[in-house]
């Protein structure tokens, strides 16, 4: 079933329908008493999609002084169709995110990542569906989002997490999301405009597996909408939990060195003497 | 001149309700989910002068609204000190046209007895001692040396223990058979409590908002915290964080339609020599609740930053000491 996923490119909805349909065998996912899949948990995507959407081959990281640490691992990348359809002007801005990935990714700065990348960072996130809304929290930065399932409105507001509405297709969570911050998707540079928006479909497709589909759609930065497609694994291990990921503190040296006494003193050539009181 | 809104203030009977009144979710739990306001005029500590009254008669506590509203809206001259405030009756910051929590608590501290916080331990007043020091030489150094909350690294009154802020003193509260989960609209980050009673060591690390462990009794949640970094601080108290030995018990009762009753005890024997408790209700608020990112939009730490940085300088060209004081 995982396979055929990521080798039909153009059977994307076959393929939901596909998945959809096996779930109703899969008598021990559980359920709401209403019926519907309980996709309560902690769950946690397994790929290098979050280095590069489009997948590539192992290479140096953008900091090479940690080495192998440091380096970027190999994966198919979970593009369906294995590239996204940028416009060409769009692709130049990806081409310089690129260049400037190092200090430029919102990752490195701390910056909520945004949907879809939230779901496939090197971090778990942990989803409770309540008696009406699903909220979802995730490791990185503490960043929240509620999936509003009754009361959909547009965003009122643009916001990094941006505005979720979700409602069951069967066994099927469909979200739209609207309302986005413009952000990068993962450490190559590649991004959406404040004009994207992102249809979500998860799916359990074990009792420890959801399929995990988002549609993207941006007509300022893509010639067409275009999908990725991956498992989220559920974490099973006793005590599995949250902790803290607050990362402002790991981005402030990168972020507001410049302003620190000592910085900006040097960088005009000003050596003082000693510390100073004010 | 008062503002001819309408003031919504609710003076809470604190009543239990009847437990056939009580909203519950559909596995029993009394629903907590919704949005609240930590927001309320009670003050953490009591005024010294109040000694130890715990209550004002409903008289006093009108009598102390008119009053507030006069201060909030007297007319102030032109170029004086006193002119420069925020415009209160603007939306969001006039107080009396929001859902403020009240109660007739003459501070949020009811134990000890003075409604004040209790008295430090020889070390904590040292160490406050020796932070104040350091800070005065080092608070302006880099993005580093300022406070937790400028860097949008974790506000004091988030909790636990819950105490009111002076904006975004929201929460949105959700609930699962399995868990509670607060979310502050200030940090935007949740707080998840598993509700299996559990120990709250138990898996535990140092947290920022420690390890949080709940479960109901009757018709309260009770919730048990432990294992902080050591570094969250006390609100109010510059220098006095709390300690990795931090205890924080809380109780969470829904009273009525619009109330919740929160409780809270604070023992923490590395930096107090006693425990201390407080008490003030939340009220719903309308949702939802937006997301206030205050990391992304933190230009205040630029400015502020960028602003001493630039005094220094000046003073150093003038004088060839960035403290303006010469060599």
């Amino acid at each position: 079933m995982i396979k055929k996923h990521m080798a039909a490119a153009c059977l994307l909805s076959a393929i939901v329908f596909a998945s959809a349909a096996s779930v109703a065998q899969q008598a021990d996912f559980p359920r709401k008493p209403n019926g519907v899949p309980d996709i309560s948990g902690i769950w946690q995507s397994l790929n290098n999609a979050n280095w590069n959407l489009e997948g590539q081959a192992a290479a140096q990281g953008p900091v090479e002084v940690l080495g192998a640490i440091g380096a970027v691992p190999p994966g198919k990348g979970i593009v369906v169709g294995d590239s996204i359809p940028y416009k060409p002007e769009a692709l130049a801005q990806r081409e310089m995110n690129f260049a400037n990935r190092r200090t430029e990714d919102p990752e490195a700065k701390c910056f909520r990542p945004g949907i879809p990348r939230a779901n496939y960072m090197a971090h778990p996130f942990q989803i409770f569906q309540t008696d009406s809304d699903i909220l979802v929290t995730y490791q990185f930065a503490g960043a929240v989002r509620t999936i509003y399932m009754d009361n959909h409105m547009n965003g009122p507001i643009d916001s990094w997490m941006g505005w979720s509405n979700g409602h069951w297709e069967g066994d099927t969570l469909v979200v739209e999301v609207g309302a986005l911050n413009p952000n990068w998707l993962d450490r190559a540079g590649n991004y959406y405009s404040r004009s994207a928006k992102v249809t979500e479909r998860y799916t359990p497709i074990s009792p420890y597996h959801l399929q995990y589909e988002a549609t993207i759609e941006d007509p300022e930065v893509y010639e067409e909408p275009w999908s990725i497609s991956m498992p989220l694994y559920r974490r099973v291990e006793e005590g599995a939990r949250l902790y803290d990921f607050k990362c402002v503190e790991f981005a402030e040296e990168i972020m507001y060195q410049h302003l620190s006494r000592e910085n900006y003193f040097r960088e005009r050539g000003i050596e003082l003497n000693g510390d100073s009181n004010e | 001149m008062l503002a001819s809104a309408g003031i919504l203030l609710s003076v809470s009977a604190l009543s239990q309700s009847e437990s056939g009144d009580m909203p519950r979710t559909s596995w029993g739990d009394p629903v907590l989910q919704g949005y609240w306001t930590s927001s309320t005029f009670i003050p953490l500590q009591r005024p010294v002068e109040l000694g130890n009254k715990e209550f004002f008669t409903p008289e006093e506590v009108a009598e102390n609204t008119r009053r507030r509203m006069n201060t909030e809206y007297a007319e102030t001259e032109a170029g004086t000190p006193e002119d420069v405030h925020y415009q209160f009756d603007d939306y969001a910051m006039n107080r009396t046209e929001e859902s403020v929590t009240f109660s007739e608590r003459t501070s949020i501290i009811f134990d000890p007895p003075n409604g004040r916080y209790p008295e430090l331990t020889e070390a904590a007043k040292a160490n406050m001692a020796e932070y104040n020091a350091w800070r005065r030489d080092h608070q302006w150094d880099s993005a580093k040396t300022r406070s937790l909350s400028e860097r949008c690294l974790i506000w004091d009154q988030q909790g636990p223990p819950i105490l009111p802020l002076g904006y975004n003193s929201n929460y949105q509260f959700m609930q699962t058979e399995d868990y509670v989960i607060l979310v502050h609209e200030m940090m935007n980050e949740p707080r998840i409590i598993p509700l299996d009673g559990g120990d709250p060591a138990e898996n535990a690390l140092p947290q920022w908002l420690g390890n949080s462990r709940g479960h109901w009794e009757g018709d309260t949640l009770v919730v048990e915290t432990t294992g902080f970094t050591g570094r969250t601080n006390t609100p109010n108290l510059r220098g006095a964080p709390m300690s990795t030995n931090a205890h924080v018990l809380e109780r969470f009762t829904r009273v009525n339609e619009t109330t919740i009753d929160y409780t809270f005890t604070v023992t923490d024997p590395t930096v107090w020599t006693a425990p201390w408790s407080g008490n003030f209700p939340f009220r719903t608020i309308d949702g939802p609740q937006f997301e206030y990112a205050c990391h992304e939009g933190n230009y205040g730490i630029v400015n502020i930053l960028s602003g001493v940085r630039r005094e220094e300088l000046d003073n150093y060209e003038a004088t060839g000491s960035i403290d303006g004081e010469g060599e």
